[in-house]
C-alpha cells in the first residue's frame, strides 16, 4: 500500500487552516496526490482536465443569473423585504421553519430543483428572513444581520440534505443501492431510502428548535439596544 | 434534441459576455479567467471526444488551464471590482408581479422534468434523455428570462449586464465545486480512500462493534468533510469497513447501515468548505462578510444531528 497520495489530504487540511486561497489548495492537492502516487506529468495534467470537464455540470447555476440579476435590478429583494414587514405575524422563526418544513417535504418528492441558494435564498428567503427578524428589533447590528443570512442559507441545506435521501430515485439512494448490489446485497430502493425518514425527522427537530432559540436570543439582544434606540430617537 | 453540449454552450456565452464587459472595463486578470473557462464550455465536448480517441494533448491543456484558473483566482483577481454595480432602476415599480418570473424557473423546471416523457419532436425527445432535469433547467433559465425581461420592461442587454454583476459578486467561488470534483477524482485515481480506509481499519478494536460503527460514522464524517462529498466517501469507507466489519463480522443490516452511513456523511458536508456549492457560494452570493459564515451557523445542527444518526444508527442496523 502506497500511503504517500495521502501527501493531498494534507495539503486540503494545512490550505484550509492557513486560509490560503481554496483554489489554489486545491489544485496543490490533487498536484501533491498525483506526484506522490507517481502519475507522470502529462497523465496528472490529462486527469486533472478531464476530471474538471466531467463535472462542467456544476457550474450551470450560471444560467439563473440573468433571471435573478434583472429581478432584483427592478427591486425584488426591496419588494420581498416590503411585503414580508407587512405581514404581521410572520417571524423570523416562523419564515424559517416553515420554508424548512416545506423544502424538506419539497425533496422527499423528488423536487430538489425547486429551490437553491441562487435560485430562492438571495432574491428572497434571506431578504424575507431580514425583514423578519427586523420587525422583531429594527436596530439590527449588521453581526445579527449577517447571521441572519447565514442562517437562512444553512435552513436551505439542511432542508435539501435531508430530504432527498429519503426520495428513492435520488443519486445517493441509487448509489447506495448500485454499491451493495455490487458487493452481493441486492435491494430495492425503497428499502434503502425509508432507513432516511427518522433522521430527517431529527434534522427537522433539532434545526426548527435552533431556529426559535435563535429568535429569542435576538429578541433578548434587543431589549437594551431598543431602549437606547428610543433614547437617541426623542 | 436538446443536447447537454447546448446547454454548455449557452453557458459559455454567458461567460462569454462577462469576458466582453471585463475587457471594456480593462480588468484583464477577470477577462482571462471568465475567458479560459468560457473556452472549456464552449469546446469541452470536443476535447473529451477527442481524448476517446486517443489525442490527449487539448485534455492535457484543459488540466494547465485548471491551473492557470486557480493561479488567477489567487492572485489576479480583486474582490472589489468597480463592475460589480447594480444599474440605475427604472420608474416602473412591477410589486407582485417581479416574484413571477423568479417562481417560474423552479415551477417551469419541475414542470418540464415530469412531462419530459410527453415532450418530443417526432422521435427524439425534446430534452437529452439522461440529463433531464439539467435540459429543463436550461430550457426554463431561458423563458424565465424573457419574463424577467417584460415584466422589468428592461432592454436585453440589461440581462447580460445583471449576469456579469452577479458572476463578479460571486466570483472564483463559483468555480471551486468544479474544481473539488476534479479532486475528488484524483484522489480515487491516485488511491486515496484505500489508504484512508486500510489505516482506519488497522487502528480500531474489530472486536468491539460500537467501535467499529463509531469509525464508519467518523470516518464516513471526516472524509466528506476532506473530499466535500458523501458521495466520495461512500464507497470507500462503506466497502473498506461497514461490509467486512459491520456486516461480515457483526451481522449488521446492510440497508439501514448504507442509508444512514450517507447520512453520517451529509453532517460533515455541513462542516466543510470544501463543499463549496453548498457552504461557500452561498456566503459569497449572500455577499456575507466573511467565507464560513454559513458553516458556522450549521455546527450545531450538524454536530446534533450526527449524534442522533449514530444513535438511530445503533439501534436500527443490530435489530
Amino acid at each position: 500500500m502506497n500511503y504517500w497520495p495521502l501527501l493531498g489530504v494534507l495539503v486540503v487540511i494545512l490550505g484550509f487552516a492557513l486560509r490560503l486561497n481554496p483554489m489554489l489548495v486545491v489544485v496543490a492537492a490533487g498536484l501533491a496526490s498525483g506526484i506522490a502516487a507517481g502519475l507522470p506529468p502529462g497523465d496528472l495534467l490529462s486527469l486533472l482536465g478531464e476530471s474538471f470537464l466531467s463535472s462542467r455540470t456544476l457550474l450551470l447555476f450560471v444560467l439563473t443569473l440573468p433571471t435573478i440579476g434583472l429581478l432584483e435590478r427592478a427591486g425584488l429583494r426591496e419588494h420581498a423585504q416590503a411585503w414580508v414587514a407587512g405581514l404581521r405575524g410572520l417571524t423570523l422563526a416562523r419564515l424559517l421553519v416553515a420554508y424548512l418544513a416545506l423544502r424538506q417535504c419539497l425533496c422527499m418528492l423528488g423536487l430538489v430543483d425547486l429551490g437553491g441558494h441562487a435560485q430562492t435564498v438571495r432574491p428572497l428567503l434571506a431578504p424575507m428572513a431580514e425583514a423578519a427578524a427586523q420587525r422583531g428589533q429594527p436596530q439590527l447590528a449588521a453581526a445579527q444581520r449577517e447571521e441572519v443570512k447565514a442562517l437562512a442559507a444553512a435552513t436551505e441545506n439542511v432542508a435539501r440534505f435531508f430530504g432527498e435521501d429519503v426520495f428513492i430515485a435520488f443519486g445517493a439512494v441509487l448509489l447506495i443501492q448500485a454499491f451493495l448490489a455490487r458487493n452481493g446485497i441486492v435491494l430495492e430502493p425503497l428499502a434503502i431510502a425509508l432507513w432516511a425518514l427518522p433522521t430527517a425527522v431529527a434534522a427537522f427537530l433539532i434545526h426548527a428548535t435552533r431556529l426559535v432559540l435563535f429568535q429569542r436570543r435576538l429578541r433578548r439582544d434587543a431589549r437594551p439596544h431598543a431602549g437606547a434606540g428610543a433614547d437617541a430617537a426623542s | 434534441m436538446l443536447r447537454l453540449e447546448h446547454i454548455y454552450w449557452l453557458a459559455a456565452l454567458l461567460l462569454g459576455s462577462a469576458v466582453v464587459i471585463d475587457l471594456r472595463a480593462r480588468r484583464w486578470a477577470h477577462a482571462a479567467f471568465w475567458l479560459l473557462l468560457a473556452l472549456m464550455f464552449a469546446g469541452g465536448d470536443a476535447v473529451l471526444a477527442a481524448a476517446r480517441t486517443g489525442q490527449r494533448l487539448p485534455q492535457q491543456a484543459v488540466g494547465a488551464g485548471v491551473v492557470v484558473l486557480a493561479l488567477l483566482a489567487a492572485f489576479g483577481l480583486r474582490r472589489d471590482g468597480p463592475a460589480a454595480r447594480a444599474g440605475d432602476r427604472g420608474d416602473a415599480r412591477p410589486g407582485h408581479r417581479l416574484f413571477l418570473p423568479a417562481l417560474l424557473i423552479p415551477v417551469l423546471t419541475a414542470g418540464l422534468v415530469l412531462a419530459a416523457p410527453h415532450l418530443r419532436w417526432g422521435d427524439t425527445p425534446l430534452l437529452p434523455r439522461e440529463q433531464v432535469t439539467l435540459g429543463a433547467l436550461a430550457l426554463a433559465c431561458a423563458l424565465s428570462t424573457v419574463a424577467a425581461l417584460r415584466v422589468t420592461r428592461a432592454r436585453a442587454v440589461a440581462a447580460l449586464r445583471e449576469n456579469h454583476r452577479l458572476l463578479d459578486t460571486i466570483g472564483w467561488a463559483a468555480v471551486l465545486p468544479m474544481l473539488l470534483a476534479a479532486l475528488g477524482n484524483v484522489f480515487a485515481a491516485t488511491g486515496v480512500g484505500e489508504a484512508v480506509a486500510q489505516l482506519v481499519a488497522a487502528v480500531i478494536p474489530v472486536d468491539n462493534r460500537i467501535a467499529c460503527l463509531a469509525a464508519y460514522a467518523l470516518g464516513m464524517a471526516l472524509f466528506t468533510a476532506i473530499m466535500g462529498n458523501a458521495f466520495a466517501a461512500f464507497p470507500v469507507l462503506t466497502g473498506g469497513i461497514a461490509l467486512p466489519l459491520l456486516v461480515g463480522r457483526h451481522g449488521a443490516d446492510a440497508a439501514a447501515l448504507g442509508s444512514l452511513g450517507m447520512l453520517a456523511g451529509y453532517c460533515g458536508t455541513l462542516l466543510t468548505p470544501m463543499a463549496a456549492n453548498f457552504n461557500l457560494v452561498p456566503a459569497a452570493l449572500l455577499e456575507l462578510s466573511h467565507p464560513n459564515a454559513v458553516i458556522r451557523a450549521q455546527v450545531p445542527t450538524a454536530l446534533a444531528l450526527f449524534a442522533v444518526n449514530f444513535v438511530l444508527m445503533y439501534l436500527l442496523v443490530f435489530r
